[in-house]
């Protein structure tokens, strides 16, 4: 490949960008430079900045402060279109598709084929659309609304939009945290192509292997400051969390390696929770799940597996055709979340923005809205009772915002995740089911809520782990579920409780039984 | 104030300050402007007679504006509650032709309205038929049946209704305390209980609502039960200060007033947030206009016009609100 003459200048570059919002100062005096061919990662904890300063480069917010130069020529984006217009294309760290049109319609949004009439000409978008996803490999129906394919799928969808752009600035935030093992190899692939051709990329992660496997510089942000900017290879992994920490991250312990939790003895506690053959067609095939206090269950598969299902239907959002499930010993009326909830049983969504936040209510209130009834008196909501339980919370979890005020939709997407993980919390729950949990959350939180999960699973909490993660599921669970086209296929624990053993028996190669 | 969303919230991401300032309180800016220009250029307008009459001519407005925020609140509409006024007004004629005791007659009028009510909350909640349409068709069909029920007889000289409408209390006519109460009443379910907690959250996600175990279609029912109740009660008000039962005037055009009030308030009609203070300025702000209008000899047409491009306006603002 002939290096152009203009590679010694940035395809973008950004000088001394501030950016303020009322009460937190989000950006300041924060310099990158994108080169051709090279592969950036921003990384920084949650509400580090990240997100904010690429919606600066993108038009989304204006700057307060500081200057934009593309291809070394001073530019300024009034929205997002213009920065599109002029080659940087972007995905954001929350899903950003029109949910009830197909993805083909999304894939051409504002750049439809026209018939001659000027009519979409939807029979070409279509076939246009499935040749594109076919050539970056992508496995999604672009003829249905995006609304019903999985998160995951519809990530990928954005992704080839992005790509599908040609832009010479591809940015990324957080693309792969919805995305599985299979999708990220396919992604990852889809960033070299764009390498080859000469795009600068940003890339943001709080997935460390990822960063060391695919990018060439980093630059990390801590509270809204630049502290570190350079080759990747010069920064070894701990140093890495050090710089984005700004301290030193205690090692971590897996549970089947440390004897900090014991399994409890399924001789002697009665479970839990107790899912009895669970059927619904085309979804869920006798899926039966118990859970005793104090154990942590991973549940792991591929996309559409039945994962989320089984969780929704244990939750009674999923409808079901059959199927039983009771707590404590005592059953649960199927279909009603509210039922299940006084139960005990919570769920923490998938999709923490369709399914999750409460965008314009402020944090405070979307900490107790699940709360409410025992926050207050014959319907009479208290006030101080519920001040005092979201402080502690935001304290525990260590949530980043300028006060219980703050609306939710305006947080980083980390922290709008440990809001949602704080609803659940003061529930006190005896069954706490957790679908991708750590979702876009940094490792000093991780590591966070991990221990919190520890610890109330000591206090005899059940936990279903759903993640596509499998040290997440390994390290996290005392057994872990396999299930595969929404029946369970395997269970692992013991010695077969390893990454191994666990991606063969998802993918279904057999590997589990030779190994042991 | 009596807001169920936390304070310093902003509905806009990223705007200057003077824009953000003038979406929030535009409201009480236009009131201030109208009183202001009153003040100046309306002859013998600054007077006490003249402002207890805006308070007690704004009550029917402001009653069914009530009910119409806790609705929007949910990212709903309620077309319906002109023809519950009409319906209200029948029912009253009907009783009092049977001679019917008038505090019972005041009760079944709130049980219409909550009837009305709940057939439309049933339709949203449990059919999930679209509000506007659900209501829209109840709008037709009320007045169709008021109409039908309508009753010989269309003045009213009942002394207990009619003390609902032209009684005095402290030099104050009774309009005025039919307003008050409920607003008492609904900027304390708002701000304090679990009811109006549920209703924001309804309007700003409705599915995480229901995955967090809010029960919506008890909640949805529920507000359009107390939309339907506040309308009755505001057919009565109308009836009781008007001394006619007239179904095919009573409650005209009050749908649009309504939601006008409660838009112009800064409520917004994407849910997830009632503005109880700001509905009464957002009513206020009608009724002046209205009577500006008057003062100045304009046409009952033009100011239906008038009406009409604030209606835009404030929709309009609220769509750069939305965007953000
Ligand atoms: N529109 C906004 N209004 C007010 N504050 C905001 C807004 N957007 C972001 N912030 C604040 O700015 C800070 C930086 O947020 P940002 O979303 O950039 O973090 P991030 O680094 O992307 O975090 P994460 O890893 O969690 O995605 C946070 O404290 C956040 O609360
Ligand atoms: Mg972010």
């Amino acid at each position: 490949m002939t290096v152009a003459d203009n590679s010694q200048t940035p395809v973008l570059e950004a000088k001394g960008i501030s950016k303020t919002f009322p009460g937190v100062k989000a950006l300041q005096d924060v310099s990158v430079s994108l080169r051709r061919g090279e592969v950036h990662a921003l990384v920084g904890e949650n509400g580090a900045g990240k997100s904010t300063l690429i919606k600066v480069l993108t038009g989304v917010y204006q700057l307060d402060a500081g200057q934009l130069l593309l291809h070394g020529n001073s530019v300024s984006f009034a929205s997002p279109r213009a920065a599109q217009d002029a080659g940087i294309s972007t995905i954001y760290q929350e899903v950003n598709l029109v949910p009830l049109q197909s993805g083909a319609r999304n894939l051409y949004l504002g750049r439809e084929p026209r018939t001659a009439l000027g009519l979409i000409d939807f029979k070409r978008m279509n076939r246009d659309a499935k040749a594109l996803l076919s050539d970056f490999n992508i496995d999604a129906d672009p003829t249905v609304p995006v609304a019903t394919l999985a998160l995951g799928a519809q990530q990928m969808i954005s992704v080839a939009r992005a790509i599908s752009l040609e832009a010479s600035v591809v940015i990324m935030d957080e693309p792969t945290s919805s995305l599985e093992s299979r999708e990220v190899e396919t992604l990852f692939r889809l960033i070299e192509r764009l390498k080859a051709d000469g795009v600068a990329i940003v890339y943001v992660s709080h997935r460390l292997d990822e960063l060391y496997r695919i990018c060439d510089q980093v630059t990390v942000l801590r509270d809204g400051r630049l502290v570190h900017s350079g080759p990747i290879a010069d920064l070894p992994r701990q140093q890495l969390v050090a710089t984005m920490l700004g301290r030193e991250l205690l090692a971590q312990h897996s549970r089947s390696s440390s004897a900090v939790v014991q399994p409890p003895d399924a001789a002697k506690v009665a479970p839990v929770l107790v899912a009895d053959s669970l059927n619904r067609r085309g979804l869920l095939h006798d899926v039966s799940v118990e859970i005793r206090p104090g154990e942590v269950v991973g549940l792991g598969g591929l996309l559409g597996a039945g994962r989320s299902e089984t969780a929704k239907a244990i939750l009674g959002a999923q409808i079901l055709d059959s199927g039983h499930v009771s707590v404590g010993g005592s059953p649960v009326a199927l279909g009603s979340p509210a039922r299940s909830i006084a139960a005990g049983v919570v769920l923490l969504p998938e999709d923490r923005k369709a399914d999750g936040i409460l965008p314009n209510l402020s944090i405070k209130d979307n900490i107790v809205l699940a709360a409410l009834p025992r926050l207050s008196k014959s319907g009479v909501f208290s006030d101080s009772a519920a001040n005092k339980l979201v402080a502690t919370f935001m304290q525990r979890l260590n949530i980043k915002a300028f006060g219980p005020s703050q609306k939710v939709g305006t947080l980083s997407g980390g922290n709008q995740q440990k809001v949602l993980l704080a609803r659940w919390l003061c529930l006190e729950p005896r069954i706490l089911m957790l679908d991708e949990p750590t979702r876009g959350i940094d490792v000093g939180a991780k590591a966070e809520v991990r221990r919190l999960i520890d610890e109330l699973a000591e206090q005899g909490l059940g936990v279903l782990l759903i993640s596509s993660e499998t040290e997440e599921l390994v390290d996290g669970s005392h057994r872990v579920l396999v299930l595969r086209e929404g029946s369970i296929v395997d269970e692992l624990d013991g010695h077969r409780l390893n990454e191994g053993d666990l991606v063969h028996a998802i993918a279904g190669t057999l590997g589990g039984e030779t190994s042991a | 104030m009596s807001e169920a969303t936390a304070t310093g919230s902003r509905r806009s991401l990223d705007r200057d300050g003077a824009t953000v300032f003038l979406q929030e309180n535009g409201v009480y800016v236009a009131l201030l402007l109208l009183v202001a220009y009153n003040a100046v250029f309306t002859r013998r307008w600054v007077t006490v007679d003249n402002i207890k009459l805006q308070l007690v001519l704004v009550a029917p407005i402001l009653i069914v504006a009530l009910g119409m925020a806790l609705v929007i609140g949910t990212e709903g509409i309620d077309l319906s509650v002109g023809a519950t006024m009409a319906i209200s007004a029948s029912v009253i004629g009907q009783l009092l032709d049977r001679g019917i005791n008038s505090y019972v007659i005041v009760v079944a009028v709130l049980i219409a309205g909550m009837l009305v009510g709940s057939i439309a909350g049933t339709l949203v909640a449990f059919f999930e038929v679209q509000p506007i349409v659900a209501t829209l068709a109840l709008l037709v069909a009320g007045r169709g049946l008021a109409i039908v029920l309508q009753a010989s007889n269309l003045s009213v000289s009942d002394p207990t209704i009619s003390r609902f409408g032209i009684g005095k209390f402290l030099g104050i006519q009774a309009p005025f305390y039919d307003a008050l109460v409920p607003v008492v009443i609904i900027a304390l379910v708002v701000r304090r209980t679990v009811f109006g907690r549920r209703v924001v959250a309804i309007g700003d996600n409705v599915r995480a609502s229901y995955l967090s175990g809010i029960p919506v279609r008890r909640t949805l029912v529920t507000v359009y039960m107390i939309s339907g109740v506040l309308a009755a009660w505001a057919g009565l008000v109308v009836t009781a200060r008007t001394s006619t039962n007239d179904p095919s005037t009573n409650g005209l055009y009050y749908e649009l007033l309504a939601i006008t009030a409660v838009v112009v308030g800064g409520t917004p009609l994407s849910g997830g947030r009632v503005r109880v203070i700001g509905t009464i300025a957002g009513a206020l702000v009608m009724q002046l206009i209205a009577s500006t209008l008057i003062f100045h000899g304009v046409s009952d047409a033009v100011s239906k016009i008038a009406t009409a491009v604030i209606i835009i306006l404030a929709v309009y603002a609220q769509r750069k609100r939305a965007r953000s």
